[in-house]
């Protein structure tokens, strides 16, 4: 029952298998990595996460030997391997168009690897066959690329990138041209399959739910700099920043001036005609500083009348129900103007929902529900 | 389906008679029984008996076709590795000259091609023969080649590269591997051109050619020079009809191939 957790990250005596030293990449005049530090785990599954032309698959490219770093040190399991070429790397990575040998067929494509390294038939053929069991492909070993489906082609681009046992997988986008069925399906799969054979894996998303789903830790990135790297739930819990909270998951950003009330709470005062707002941060605030409350729509209750003993209630005015199934999104209105997100769980049919549109509400969610940041 | 409308009819029509009624002509003047070429005497293959007699041109077509086997063969190595470089290697001191100078052959009269290879190999002291029309046809067909490649190259995933290097091959490896037999049809479809070229060119053969060696296109001018003999519409229909059939095979293959991808796909959606 007592497993131990797996947090290598925590452990000051653990020596990362890969870590970036003050790495800056440039192109030309832009730079698309700046002075980056990042230790990454052995065992890990690391998902770098950040929009469009953050830098992700200039860090990938790096760690494969695509690129090289203009200035600082990337170091995998002690050596420095910032000048080595691709074909010398401990590193293989599954590209997201696949990239697949359109000439070679399936069976062919996995053992591309192992032929490299000259190892004797019998043990190229076992090690091929595993793979394509490891993948449910045998019925296709004999196929050319352009003869299976999408979903195939993107498990023959893992078994060929996992043949070679690498101690480090990186995979850029590698789930981004599947339907969402076959995504959430391949992320679990592809998550047993980290677990069997103890690979490190990169991978590269702009899939914030995806990143949740599969990492042990993400890292998410913001023009060529790392914003917060933490484990799913500290990053949608606890985020660093406006733009972590806002970057993961749906999330309330009422802007305010703190004051310090007892201990670590505040008092955020955010609007003249309403009541000042009460919140916890263990980041010290001086009296009168601007900052923000980031509070999830799911941990906003709503009511009909004032709860009693609710830390923090607003009133205001039901002015759009999203429906999502599973749940509800109420935006409400607030008397002071302001745009609030509220979550509800569909527990009843969508006929008995309790509020309509117009309807006046209460919103209310405790002191320690939302965070407080500086930034 | 679009029907043809009577415009459309009649430009067809005259388009593929300007082109072809020559040739037709030629074609059954070859089966002319009589000596006279344009008097009419009488269905007979008879010159072709007597083409096959003709040490001369039998001599003559067998050095262009050793001319046309090895010239095109070096084009083709060296026109891909030409266009490797030119698309693949990035940015190099004088990448945009050397662009521009393997182009140049292409629009240059041929005459003038002709005369400065005939200045280069008698400035060498090269005996003019076999060899020299074989360095002359390379030079100008590599070109040829390259451009094919090239334009291949253009559209190549580069990823695969990146691929097959990250799985531990080596550069050279990879070409071998990866890029040559996927870029392989642009390298043969440049070889053919670099092969036809080398076929039908007259004006660089008689600069370059030798008394001792004579092709095919340099006997047939000389020929026609002393008057069109019966023989030669026999051996222009050969040629034609060695042409004729080799186009079609092509685009036969080629279409074979296409529609086999197409079933190959649908089939590959349906196991999904
Ligand atoms: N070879 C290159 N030359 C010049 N600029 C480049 C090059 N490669 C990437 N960049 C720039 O570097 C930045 C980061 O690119 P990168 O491909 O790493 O983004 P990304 O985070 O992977 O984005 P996406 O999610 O769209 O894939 C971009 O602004 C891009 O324009
Ligand atoms: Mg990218």
């Amino acid at each position: 029952m007592n497993a131990p957790v797996f947090a290598p990250w925590t452990d000051q005596s653990a020596e990362p298998m890969i870590r970036f030293r003050n790495v800056t990449k440039k192109f030309g005049d832009f730079t698309a990595i700046s002075n980056l530090n990042l230790d990454i785990y052995e065992k890990e599954f690391f998902a770098l996460l950040g929009p469009s032309g953050c830098g992700k698959t200039t860090m990938m490219r790096m760690l494969a030997g695509f690129e090289e770093p203009t200035s600082g040190d990337i170091i995998v399991s002690g050596d420095n391997i910032g000048h080595l070429p691709p074909n010398q790397r401990p590193v293989n990575m599954m590209f997201q168009s696949y990239a697949l040998f359109p000439h070679l067929s399936v069976w062919e494509n996995i053992a591309f690897g192992l032929r490299r390294d000259k190892l004797p038939k019998d043990q190229i053929s076992a090690r091929v066959d595993e793979m394509l069991k490891l993948t449910r492909l045998e019925k296709f070993a004999r196929r050319k690329p352009h003869q299976i489906s999408g979903g195939q082609r993107q498990r023959v681009a893992l078994a060929r990138s996992l043949a070679k046992a690498p101690k480090l997988l990186l995979l850029d986008e590698p789930l981004g041209a599947l339907d969402k069925k076959l995504r959430e399906a391949t992320q679990f799969e592809l998550m047993d399959i980290q677990e069997k054979t103890g690979t490190t894996f990169v991978i590269v998303t702009h899939d914030q739910e995806e990143a949740m789903t599969v990492a042990s830790r993400i890292a998410v990135m913001d023009e060529g700099k790392l914003v917060q790297v933490d484990t799913p739930d500290r990053l949608y819990e606890n985020p660093n920043s406006r733009y972590v909270a806002d970057f993961v998951g749906d999330v309330n950003i009422i802007e305010a001036k703190a004051s310090p009330l007892d201990g670590d709470r505040y008092a955020l005062h955010w609007s003249e005609a309403e009541d000042a707002l009460i919140g916890t941060t263990s980041t010290a605030l001086s009296d009168g500083q601007s900052c923000y409350m980031a509070i999830r729509p799911e941990k906003i209750a709503i009511s009909a009348d004032r709860p009693e003993d609710a830390a923090n209630a607003v009133q205001g005015k039901v002015e759009d129900i999203g429906y999502l199934g599973n749940m509800s999104t109420y935006h409400v209105r607030l008397n002071s103007g302001s745009l609030i997100k509220a979550q509800v769980a569909n527990q009843r049919r969508i006929s008995r929902r309790a509020f309509a549109w117009e309807d006046p509400v209460w919103l209310s969610w405790t002191a320690t529900a939302g965070v407080v940041l500086a930034d | 389906m679009n029907r043809l409308s009577p415009f459309n009819i009649v430009s067809l029509t005259l388009g593929f008679a300007f082109l072809y009624i020559p040739m037709l002509i030629l074609v059954i003047y070859s089966f002319n029984g009589g000596r006279l070429v344009t008097v009419w005497s009488g269905f007979s293959t008879k010159w072709y008996g007597e083409l096959f007699q003709n040490e001369a041109f039998l001599d003559a077509a067998l050095v262009t076709l050793k001319v046309a086997v090895i010239s095109s063969t070096i084009a083709a190595v060296l026109g891909t590795m030409a266009a490797y470089v030119l698309v693949r290697g990035g940015r190099f001191l004088g990448r945009t000259l050397f662009s521009g100078m393997i182009y140049a052959p292409l629009v240059m009269p041929e005459v003038i091609t002709g005369l400065s290879l005939l200045l280069l190999f008698i400035g060498i002291g090269l005996d003019r023969g076999v060899l020299t029309i074989v360095l002359a046809h390379t030079t100008f067909a590599m070109c040829y080649v390259s451009v094919v490649v090239s334009s291949r190259l253009v559209t190549f995933d580069r990823s695969l590269e990146e691929a097959a290097l990250d799985l531990g091959a080596t550069p050279f490896e990879t070409f071998r591997l990866v890029t040559l037999p996927i870029i392989a049809p642009a390298v043969i479809s440049g070889w053919l051109l670099a092969f036809t070229l080398s076929l039908d060119d007259l004006v660089i053969a008689s600069f370059t050619s030798g008394p001792s060696s004579t092709t095919l296109p340099i006997k047939i001018y000389s020929a026609v020079r002393l008057g069109v003999s019966p023989e030669i519409n026999a051996l222009s229909t050969i040629m034609i009809g060695i042409v004729a059939v080799g186009v079609i095979t092509a685009s036969l293959v080629s279409k074979q191939q296409l529609i086999r991808a197409k079933r190959d796909e649908q089939e590959a959606a349906r196991t999904e």
